[in-house]
């Protein structure tokens, strides 16, 4: 008997009995013989709990995380604090175990936490429709791809920025395949996207725009410099955003974007070697109705109660099947109410004050970093939590450099950027303070001498 | 009808929270259901917080960002402090129902206990703050137990490659449709229709179409398996592939197969199993000797990982050998060893054929290491006692309400059925006056979650029912019974179950009033 | 609209619609046990004015809470006017679906395609 059934030898023999079955091998005779595996599975024989907790945390202890370093590492997925009221609350049974609340009457819990998730990233986007969560950051942004198709089938040309995340791109490319579009990049200029291409490359059959707020390499994008030629044409404007950020800057909604994505790690959800996090999706008014993903709608009960039900679900893929907005199903909504009690707890002083903070102390590092001998910024362009420098030594060989001071200097640009071998990507959190970033510098300085160049 | 505002505070027209008026509401309404709904945004005072910032300790500047990029109002985030946000979520968790408090038998859902050891690993900081892009070198226990969890699912499937990236099961399911179009590609095929039952779930469909097909549906015939006749007639070489589950959505393990299988490759076409259902059969047989070149796995649901109210999950795939080249990018995969040392774990990017990425990073690693804590410790042994008692569960559960509930409950197949099944609610409804839908609010009263109702389409006012193998003897009997009970209930008193629940936190809601009038922000 | 109604003077398509015909043009919508079936209907996707809409195909959708439906047309033309106040309340085809319910207003394009209509007796026997 396993640790989690129960069921006895002689719970099995009068569960039989009752069948009318003589054992369990006659429950599974309409298995052709020819399929039957006729064998055990080839794994090994299953282990107490105790055995399999030490294993497990041999193998976690062979991991260098945040814990063990001090990390500039981002490039999508940062290193903040998580408050230990989110742990405790998202731990709770009844928010950790149940099921979508397809059975609303006991599921308010649940549903409420939809709305005022979808109210707090309605209020950081600027943009009145939001959904209860998808996967994460750059599958939303293809999914935004996917409303744009559904909403005008005649045009087939999405222009994408070369400021959003390599990963969000690679995504759109491999998810719209069988979709008719073809994926034209607007190239960066000085580190933001060159709006004269823009201008020269949108026309009356482009789909869809893809921006990124700040963009991959940090810097914050013009959004009313490049927005307008976009609408002018027709185009539908997806813009893919840094959720912290926006607690300072502009909201998308403001500028005119149709719809606003973004990765919702940094809200509450630890590193987690990259998921599960969740994605944010909101978007105008006018695209309610094609928008992906469960969405939460307030009501009354036959008492007059207030309460909550899953709403507008004709557009999903349960009722509309192969014409539904989008194929999800299961999302992240226990990552999206760490989401919400983040937003919370952070509330309405705290988002600006963290993003002051970010700010004051990225821009810190870059001075201190461009001061060093053999590093200079990639672009001067304004940024918030995240920017690019170019290093005069091998940066691969120069992250190995800093490991040894127990120091994780960025990311190495040239992986996703050939054009930027040279490039490493510094990201900020508040847990990261001055005397982290002056032994970054002092770490970077280092390498920068002993390493030679690429 | 456009309005997306909180209006119902604004309207008149509308009683809200008024049930005072109707003294004997006032009088019985429980403790819960008297807590009125309020927004945590209804809770906050100005100036209150929780969050305390760490000092500026870098020079002030005031120059750093253009004042046209700023935001002129913060958002209207809660302002409110941690005993209150803390009471708050307490006090909302508290009308869920949940499982580790109650029974769940839904249909397709594989609602089994969610053991406690798996949040514990989850939690070690050397995988909850382990960066995605830390350097490989540097990541080996992330790398490895990706590798080894991949080995295992292989295993589990009969197919031989595993990619844990798709996040979902629907993501599974268009991983698998778009590997089967890049497979057609590269061999100058352009086919343009896929195949999926009449039984199939509706992300089977919506799939589809994502992925650039169309939906050509296959009938069922009356024993509940694919009508194979059907199926030679639409397996053209036009039809790029067949999207399965078996057991299927009835419950029922389709003895076809391996002829549906010789048919579908006849056809030049992949067979694709949506692995929703793979409880049932762990150890006893496996989708890739079915037949099947392309397998998803739902950890959420066999492996166990905690449904969240909605996700997270996790949907790796398995392939054969003829697909392997396609398979998402990156993969984990073991390098050589050198220099004499033990090889290494590596993320593998030089893959010329595959798809490309499906989302950011890796996969929901989280979800890896609690499906791998409970592959570990299950292990082979116990994998498969999973799913032999997950199928006695269900004949039992199904034996036991023939007797407390079969006159007006049948099966809707006479057949053994694996890990769930389905029930028809046409005679209840004819005989005694009540539906599926209020036999499913009844049982809330009851205590217990009701199982999946008006699945799959097929069935006339179906109850898809899956105990699975983690549901005691004597809580099945008691669901049966109250079954019986209900039904009894309603030969005397139809009205009863038609106004339930009654002593849930809110009873029946307005869902016309929502989807008529969506407020789905609260106005600010 | 509690009970079933079928006015006698408008024609009935097998596909469960109504048109009203005056000369060249038709007023449609769907039947009374059209409504009946599909239950609270919460919304009406409507064609646009202008749109070509032909004898037997779907034109709108209709959706309750929990399912989606499409709306065929009994004749075909050219849309020339759509019932706007069903945006605000899509219940009037529940309540009412014979005249506040009326869906479209389409100019014929060919008013022979009226003799393959059934009347009303016809109509409504066909649903036993």
């Amino acid at each position: 008997m396993s640790r989690y059934t129960s069921a006895t030898e002689d719970d099995r023999r009068a569960m039989l009995v009752a069948i009318g079955a003589a054992s369990i091998d006659e429950l599974f005779a309409d298995v052709p013989e020819a399929v039957r595996l006729g064998r055990p599975l080839d794994l090994p024989a299953g282990k107490p709990e105790q055995e399999v907790f030490g294993y497990l945390r041999d193998l976690a202890s062979l991991n260098v995380s945040a814990e063990d370093e001090i990390s500039f590492l981002g490039a999508g997925m940062y290193d903040h604090y998580v408050p230990s009221l989110v742990d405790s609350i998202i731990g709770r049974s009844e928010f950790l175990t149940p099921y979508t609340p397809y059975q609303p009457e006991i599921s308010q819990g649940g549903l409420q936490v939809m709305f005022e998730y979808q109210t707090a990233i309605s209020e950081l986007t600027g943009l009145p429709v939001s959904n209860a969560s998808v996967y994460e950051g750059p599958s939303a942004l293809a999914a935004a791809g996917y409303l744009a198709k559904l909403h005008q089938p005649s045009r087939t040309r999405f222009l994408v920025s070369r400021g959003v995340h390599p990963h969000s791109r690679e995504t759109l490319a491999s998810t719209s395949v069988g979709w008719g579009t073809t994926i034209e990049e607007l190239g960066l200029a000085g580190g933001a996207t060159d709006a004269e291409a823009l201008a020269e490359a949108v026309s009356d059959d482009v789909s869809a725009v893809f921006l990124q707020y700040p963009n991959f390499l940090g810097a914050v994008e013009d959004l009313e410099a490049l927005v307008p030629a976009a609408k002018a044409a027709g185009a539908l404007v997806v813009v893919a955003c840094d959720p912290l950020a926006l607690g300072i800057l502009r909201p998308p909604g403001d500028v005119g974007v149709d719809v606003a994505v973004g990765e919702g790690q940094t809200l509450g959800n630890r590193l987690d070697f990259g998921g599960p996090s969740f994605g944010f999706f909101a978007a105008q008014q006018a695209y309610m109705r094609r928008m992906p993903g469960r969405i939460a709608g307030e009501t009354t009960d036959v008492d007059g109660r207030r309460g909550f039900v899953l709403t507008l679900q004709t557009r999903e893929q349960h009722i509309r099947r192969e014409k539904a907005t989008h194929n999800i199903c299961t999302a992240q909504a226990l990552n999206a109410l760490a989401g919400v009690i983040y937003l919370s707890w952070l509330g309405r002083e705290g988002l600006v004050e963290l993003g002051e903070l970010l700010l004051q102390r990225t821009a810190y590092a870059r001075e201190t970093l461009a001061a060093v001998e053999g590093i200079e910024p990639l672009h001067d362009q304004p940024v918030v939590r995240e920017f690019a420098v170019r290093l005069d030594a091998d940066v691969e060989r120069v992250i190995e450099r800093c490991a040894v001071d127990g120091v994780n200097p960025g990311y190495p640009l040239g992986r996703d950027y050939p054009e930027h071998q040279d490039g490493l990507l510094v990201a900020l959190t508040e847990q990261r303070s001055k005397a982290d970033i002056d032994r970054l510098a002092a770490s970077l300085r280092s390498a920068v001498r002993e390493v030679v160049p690429a | 009808m456009s309005a997306t505002e909180s209006e119902l505070h604004a309207d008149p027209g509308v009683e809200r929270d008024q049930p005072e008026a109707d003294r004997s509401v006032r009088l019985t309404e429980t403790a819960q259901q008297r807590d009125r709904a309020r927004t945590i945004y209804e809770k906050s005072q100005p100036g209150r917080r929780a969050f305390v910032a760490p000092e500026l300790d870098v020079p002030r500047r005031d120059d750093l960002l253009p004042e046209r990029f700023r935001r002129t109002e913060p958002a209207r985030l809660p302002e409110i402090a941690e005993p209150e946000i803390v009471r708050h979520y307490n006090r909302l968790s508290k009308r869920n129902f949940d499982l580790d408090t109650g029974f769940y038998p839904l249909g397709s859902c594989t609602m089994k206990h969610n053991p406690k050891l798996h949040e514990r690993v989850a939690a070690l900081p050397g995988n909850a703050r382990l960066h995605p892009l830390q350097h490989p070198r540097r990541a080996q226990g992330a790398l490895r137990l990706m590798w080894e969890l991949q080995h295992a699912l292989g295993e589990v499937a009969g197919l031989p490659h595993v990619s844990l990236q798709p996040s979902a099961g629907s993501h599974g399911e268009l991983a698998g449709v778009l590997l089967t179009r890049a497979y057609h590609e590269d061999r100058g095929e352009h086919r343009t229709k896929v195949l999926t039952p009449d039984t199939a779930h509706g992300t089977n469909p919506a799939t589809v179409t994502m992925a650039g097909f169309e939906v050509v549906k296959v009938g069922t015939n009356d024993r509940g398996g694919v009508d194979v006749d059907d199926l030679k007639a639409k397996a053209g070489d036009d039809v790029a592939c067949l999207m399965l589950t078996n057991p299927n959505t009835l419950g029922l393990f389709d003895p076809a197969i391996e002829e549906i299988a010789h048919v579908v490759h006849d056809a030049g076409a992949t067979l694709y199993y949506d692995g929703a259902n793979l409880n049932a059969v762990m150890g006893r047989t496996r989708p890739g000797d079915m037949g099947f070149d392309i397998v998803h796995f739902n950890l959420h649901k066999t492996f166990t990982q905690p449904h969240g109210g909605g996700g997270p999950g996790a949907g790796p795939i398995a392939v054969s050998e003829l697909i392997e080249p396609y398979i998402p990018r990156p993969q984990v995969v073991r390098g050589e060893p050198h220099n004499g040392g033990p090889s290494a774990f590596e993320l593998d990017f030089d893959r010329p054929k595959s798809i490309g990425r499906l989302r950011g990073f890796q996969g929901n690693y989280g979800v890896f290491v609690r499906s791998y804590a409970y592959i570990l410790s299950l292990g082979a042994d116990g994998l498969q006692e999973a799913s032999e008692t997950a199928v006695l569960n269900a004949n039992y559960l199904m034996a036991r309400l023939a007797e407390t509930a079969g006159e007006h409950l049948p099966v809707a197949y006479e057949r053994t059925c694996m890990h769930e099944f389905v029930l028809t609610g046409g005679p209840m409804k004819k005989a005694l006056g009540i539906r599926t839908l209020d036999l499913a609010k009844r049982l809330l009263d009851f205590g217990f979650h009701p199982p999946t109702v008006y699945f799959p389409l097929l069935v006339d006012e179906a109850l898809l029912i899956e105990p699975t193998e983690t549901e005691t003897r004597e809580t099945l009997d008691a669901f049966a019974e109250v079954v019986g009970e209900i039904l009894a209930e309603a030969a005397d008193d139809p009205e009863a179950a038609r106004s339930a629940p009654y002593t849930t936190p809110v009873r029946r809601l307005d869902e016309a009033g929502a989807a008529k009038r969506p407020v789905i922000r609260q106005a600010l | 609209m509690a009970t079933a109604s079928y006015p006698p003077d408008l024609k009935y398509h097998e596909e469960h619609d109504w048109a009203r015909i005056e000369g060249e043009t038709a007023t449609f919508g769907i039947t009374w046990y059209a409504q009946d079936q599909l239950g609270e209907l919460v919304f009406f996707d409507p064609p646009a004015v202008g749109a070509t809409v032909r004898r037997g195909d779907p034109y709108a959708e209709v959706e309750s809470v929990k399912a989606v439906s499409d709306v065929i047309a009994p004749l075909s033309g050219e849309v020339v006017e759509v019932n706007e106040a069903l945006a605000s309340g899509p219940e009037a085809i529940n309540d009412d679906p014979y005249d506040g319910g009326w869906m479209v207003k389409v100019r014929l394009s060919d008013v022979s395609e009226v003799e393959s209509l059934m009347d009303a007796a016809a109509y409504e026997d066909s649903l036993t």
